[in-house]
């Protein structure tokens, strides 16, 4: 735990000092509010048509954090750096994906008041707390698998398709999940409570990927 | 060999390749605690390649390497507080001040905060210690990374280039770190052969990965190392 709280730290220091990736993600975002907002020519919308335009978003946003979370390793010598380092390289996994977490919990706190601003029903307020436990579960999701394979991507010379390339088609049951949980939220007089096979399979989904990136995360980290 | 054998540094048949190309080949040599082994040969002889193994960042392909009487890489975890690396790279994030890279590396082995002070000292480095390792010079830089490699007092200095961008008074600085004065048992490269023997007990030439002489450094005369850099 020391040790990966060493590298979170070192990680969220340097990205309060560059600004470099949660600034672009959440410039992402909104801009992408703002397109659907005037190509739909709607200011609202509800249910699952609302979920996708969110859930797509922040999805693809994600993605701008994931190609650049192992780059500094990568670039100025952090995977050298911390293998010469006597401590456990789970360390490493769970630092980088908390590091990911915290930049998609900050990228949410900016994007949905200007989702719900532009888009969402009115109705949005009643579901938030349904919303919130969906995206924290959709975040979890994102930030291991995405952990993954940009440990991956980053060993290649083609990072930058690597990382949409085996993240996305592995990130599609999460968002599926995550886009049927939230629809009901934003239905004008919809549920409160998100539904509870979609709360499953996300947590489902959370948990197995966990393991896997568990088992597989040293490997990635050899020579 | 036993844990407690008197050799840091045990390799017998070491061989290591990329790809196609074999970078090291049939390495055979030992270094007892407290010595120094110069490492010399050419651009690509395999120099790099060599500390990094012992480093514990690349994996042998074949013979055995052993640290401290521990195999590698099946032991590497037991070995790797034990040595320090100082390669052609810094392993120093420019956008965090030196004091932060180093505070960073002492969390990681778990070294008291007080040594990052020490050392920042050590190298004179303690006026600059709060600025991005960006805006420092290449030769500050290089002292930066001598006081990371030795943070956390390791028994195993692996030096690639050591005094790289050193002018003669930074280098001197260092000497009680990484000099023959540390202690600490050497493996050490350098664009000078003849300065790396001068300082060393041991040397070992490499021609394209094999070894071509591997005894005590006194018995690689000018003209054998004419011929190896030929």
């Amino acid at each position: 735990m020391r040790s990966a709280a060493a590298v979170l730290r070192k990680d969220l220091l340097i990205e309060l000092r560059t600004l470099e990736t949660v600034p672009a993600m959440a410039l992402f975002s909104v801009t992408t509010f703002v397109i659907f907002h005037f190509a739909l020519d709607r200011a609202r919308l509800g249910g699952q048509l609302g979920a996708g335009v969110l859930t797509a978003t922040l999805l693809f946003a994600a993605m701008l954090a994931v190609n650049r979370l192992f780059v500094a390793e990568r670039e100025q010598g952090g995977f050298d750096a911390f293998l010469l380092a006597p401590v456990d390289r789970t360390a490493m996994l769970l630092a980088k994906a908390t590091a990911l977490l915290v930049f998609l919990v900050v990228l949410e706190v900016i994007a949905v008041p200007f989702f719900a601003l532009l888009l969402a029903p009115a109705h949005l307020g009643a579901g938030l707390p349904g919303l919130v436990v969906m995206l924290a579960l959709g975040d979890c999701a994102f930030a291991v698998i995405g952990t993954l394979v940009s440990a991956i991507a980053v060993q290649t010379r083609a990072r930058d398709l690597i990382g949409p390339i085996v993240g996305l088609p592995l990130l599609v049951p999460a968002l599926i999940a995550l886009a049927r949980g939230i629809g009901p939220l934003l239905r004008d007089g919809g549920s409160v409570l998100p539904p509870g096979r979609w709360v499953a399979v996300l947590a489902l989904y959370d948990v197995v990927f966990v393991l896997v990136a568990y088992a597989v995360f040293d490997f990635l980290l050899e020579d | 060999m036993s844990p407690d054998s008197p050799a840091v540094i045990e390799l017998a048949g070491l061989t290591r390749h990329f790809g196609e190309r074999t970078a090291l080949q049939d390495v055979t040599v030992e270094v007892p605690r407290g010595a120094t082994l110069a490492v010399l040969g050419r651009n690509g002889a395999g120099k790099s390649t060599l500390l990094r193994v012992l480093a514990t960042l690349l994996r042998p392909h074949a013979g055995t390497v052993r640290l401290f009487g521990e195999e590698l890489p099946r032991r590497g975890w037991a070995v790797r507080g034990r040595l320090g690396l100082l390669g052609h790279e810094p392993l120093l994030y420019r956008d965090l001040t030196g004091r932060e890279n180093l505070r960073y590396h002492a969390r990681l082995h778990a070294v008291v905060p007080a040594r990052v002070d020490e050392v920042l000292e050590a190298v004179a480095m303690l006026g600059r210690a709060d600025d991005p390792v960006r805006s420092l010079s290449r030769g500050m830089v290089q002292r930066l990374a001598v006081a990371r490699a030795v943070l956390h007092a390791p028994d195993l200095l692996l030096l690639d280039e050591p005094r790289s961008n050193l002018d003669p008074g930074a280098g001197e600085l260092v000497e009680p770190l990484i000099g023959r004065s540390s202690a600490a048992t050497r493996v050490i490269t350098s664009h000078d052969p003849r300065a790396a023997l001068q300082e060393a007990d041991l040397a070992l030439a490499l021609r394209d990965g094999r070894a071509v002489y591997a005894g005590p450094a006194g018995g690689l005369d000018d003209s054998a190392i004419s011929e190896l850099y030929a």
